[in-house]
């Protein structure tokens, strides 16, 4: 896919098979190179690649907190400046990390401009404490916290709109991905690596154990995610949306109906209400990017 | 060279002399005037560090974390909610034996509100793993932060500190301070050089998950470091009064307590007033002494117990309370004096700022003399009854 891994994140570690986030990790360590320091927020990747005495990160890594690595990675890119050091910073957070608990940190980093990475492998709910929601759940996505049930059809909200606002902080390149394309999130990971200032990827990870799916068909349902349309991948330059990948939209069901979050919508009776609620989000974010393919009839 | 200086600016001129390379602070009363002066200092090129104006504390010691797990040697001033907000990133620079110096300019901790001084705050972290040294003045309030920075760093420590002194009644008052030169600093204190840090010509990971199977030995080794900080602390406080006659080597100080049948015990600038309302209690015929702590982490337990061997009363005034018990310090040398038969009374006294005077220290006396104690002095009685 993205040719040998230099197998700077390989051996050791615990994640499930067919995990999307440490396909993520490897990709991006592929793309960052043997130079990169990790800042990791607590969280599945966290804990799946370095139970105490192993490691898997063969880069110089630290962890300390939940909500904080932001503003670890803050000083250590001060101290870097300091000490004349050339090393690039990653810092590496799960979407609860990101979205919510560590905003704070991560709106201040990027408001301070410090030259450094972002990127937030999106697996859309907290699966390390086990699956509760977070902002980055999409709508009626049954969680833990947000289960189905009678009187709920799971996730209230849709997904935070978290690129956009770190764009609006004056974050000179924005990007999404998908670990169902690697090649395009390594070349996005160099892109943000070679632009000076704070720059923010997030990165589409499903997550078998958390969406109930098999572990095999993780790059099938990210795939699926960008053909409805309910994933975008894009790029922004200086707060302007300058790529997109374009699809031939498929209807939301194809991507839902694989999924245990949503079961609920087709069982025990199909909720075409919810399901044409979910087509709109595909449908504004279709509009709003311009993703459709116009097939010559 | 001796000079008129606000407490805070006092501090802010040791800590420039301290070569910081990375500052991160956020501002709160009554820390504000020392952050203040260092970003002056960076402003104007006379001191050379990364000044980074984070959003919050708790970025500020996350920001701190970094640049210390990166290599340099970084500086944070906090008091009261700040440090509060705080809380899970302290234990996390202990835990990661990150050397990071801050100074706390004590401030009582709401609610109710209040900006003015008690010592809850630091007293509130006393578990966290970081050492904690209180000022009496000015001048020690300086000096600390260099013997913080060489104890914090030294290899067999490793650990961070805090430098306490009270808010306002030393952060805001003007006292001639004797200030060190740069080169008497830097003949004190070498640059910073880390045992370990992040490097990629030699990758490591900081911050593991330890299974059940490991973490009690990391909290172990700790404590061991904590403990023995004591030595590393006698050892930088006889070199900086070798050097600069005025000694720091030991964990406590004694006044006037050779001969004393009561002792007061206390922390921080309180003992001031203690000191001068002794000297008037002694002209009275009251064999009344004091003994200050310095260092309240690590707890001086041997010096408080041989301190503290010939007296008959023990009157400890606390200037934090641990709720639904006492404060911290008398519970402390309750447990250092155990199996010894002196009584020790607990005073909660100056909380959020409430004066105390010589009067007050005498009243104290009075009531440990008569067996009376572990209470609140000072209380408006029509308030509470
Ligand atoms: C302050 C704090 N609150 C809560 C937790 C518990 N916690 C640890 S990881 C986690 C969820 C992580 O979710 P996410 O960032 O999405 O990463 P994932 O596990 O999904 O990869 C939570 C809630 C914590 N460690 N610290
Ligand atoms: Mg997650």
């Amino acid at each position: 896919m993205t040719g040998e891994s230099c197998g700077l994140f390989e051996y050791g570690h615990r994640a499930c098979g067919g995990c999307a986030a440490a396909m993520a990790a490897r990709t991006i360590l592929d793309a960052a190179g043997k130079d990169t320091i990790i800042v990791s927020a607590t969280g599945c990747m966290e804990v799946f690649s370095t139970p105490y005495p192993e490691t898997a990160w063969k880069v110089p890594w630290i962890h300390s907190l939940f909500e904080n690595n932001s503003a670890v990675a803050s000083g250590i890119v001060a101290s870097l400046k300091k000490q004349g050091r050339k090393e690039k910073v990653i810092a590496l957070g799960g979407d609860g990390a990101t979205f919510d608990i560590g905003i704070l940190c991560l709106s201040g980093a990027f408001e301070r401009g410090h030259d450094f990475v972002y990127i937030c492998y999106d697996n859309e709910a907290y699966m390390n404490t086990g699956i509760q929601r977070s902002g980055a759940t999409p709508y009626d996505a049954s969680t833990t916290t947000s289960p189905a049930g009678k009187c709920s059809t799971g996730n209230r909200r849709p997904k935070k709109d978290l690129p956009m606002i770190l764009a609006a902080h004056g974050a000179p390149y924005v990007a999404t991905a998908s670990v169902a394309y690697l090649p395009d999130l390594k070349k996005k990971v160099e892109k943000a690596i070679a632009t000076e200032g704070p720059c923010y990827l997030q990165v589409h990870a499903p997550c078998c154990t958390g969406w109930g799916f098999e572990g095999e068909k993780t790059m099938t349902i990210g795939k699926l995610a960008i053909e409805t349309g309910l994933w975008v991948n894009y790029e922004m330059e200086d707060g302007k949306v300058t790529r997109v990948k374009k699809v031939v939209r498929k209807p939301v069901e194809v991507y839902l109906k694989e999924q245990r979050r949503f079961r609920h919508l087709f069982k025990p009776k199909l909720n075409e209400t919810e399901i044409a609620k979910i087509q709109a989000v595909a449908d504004r974010n279709a509009e709003r990017f311009g993703i459709d393919i116009k097939l010559k009839k | 060279m001796m000079e008129f200086m606000e407490g805070s600016h006092a501090v802010a001129h040791s800590v420039k002399h301290c070569r910081p390379e990375v500052i991160a602070a956020y501002p709160i009363t009554p820390q504000t005037h020392i952050v203040e002066a260092l970003a002056e200092m960076v402003a104007n090129c006379h001191l050379d560090a990364e000044y980074i104006t984070v959003e919050s504390e708790f970025s500020a010691l996350s920001a701190c974390l970094g640049a210390s797990a990166a290599g340099s040697r970084v500086y944070s001033a906090t008091t009261s909610q700040g440090l509060a907000l705080m809380f899970e990133v302290c234990f996390n620079c202990a835990g990661m034996r990150m050397p990071v110096v801050m100074s706390i300019v004590n401030r009582a901790l709401g609610a109710p509100l209040s900006i003015w001084n008690d010592q809850q705050d630091s007293i509130s972290l006393r578990d966290s793993g970081w050492l904690q040294f209180y000022a009496e003045d000015n001048q020690e309030a300086a000096d600390l932060h260099y013997l913080a920075y060489k104890v914090a760093e030294d290899r067999n420590v490793l650990l961070p500190a805090f430098v306490c002194f009270d808010g306002f009644i030393l952060s805001h008052t003007y006292e001639p301070v004797d200030m060190l030169t740069q080169e008497q600093a830097d003949s004190y204190l070498p640059r910073y050089t880390p045992v370990q840090r992040l490097d990629s010509t030699d990758p490591i990971s900081f911050g593991l998950f330890a299974s059940p199977d490991y973490y009690m030995e990391f909290r172990y080794q700790i404590d061991q470091a904590v403990k023995g900080a004591a030595k590393t602390i006698a050892m930088a406080g006889r070199e900086f009064g070798e050097m600069f006659g005025r000694d720091y080597s030991n964990l406590v100080e004694s006044y006037r307590l050779d001969d004393a049948d009561c002792a007061i015990v206390a922390m921080g600038s309180i003992c001031g007033t203690v000191k001068d309302a002794i000297d008037e209690m002694r002209k009275d015929g009251k064999k009344v002494g004091l003994l200050r702590l310095r260092s309240f982490r690590p707890f001086p337990n041997k010096e408080v117990r041989s301190a503290l061997s010939g007296v008959n009363c023990v009157a400890v005034l606390d200037k934090n309370i641990s709720l639904g018990t006492k404060g911290a310090v008398a519970l402390e040398v309750r447990d250092a004096l155990y199996g010894q038969q002196v009584p020790v009374l607990d005073y909660i006294i100056a909380l959020g700022g409430r004066d105390v005077r010589k009067k007050d220290i005498r009243a104290v006396v009075d009531m440990a003399g008569q067996g009376k104690g572990d209470l609140f002095h000072g209380l408006r009685q029509e308030l509470v009854s």
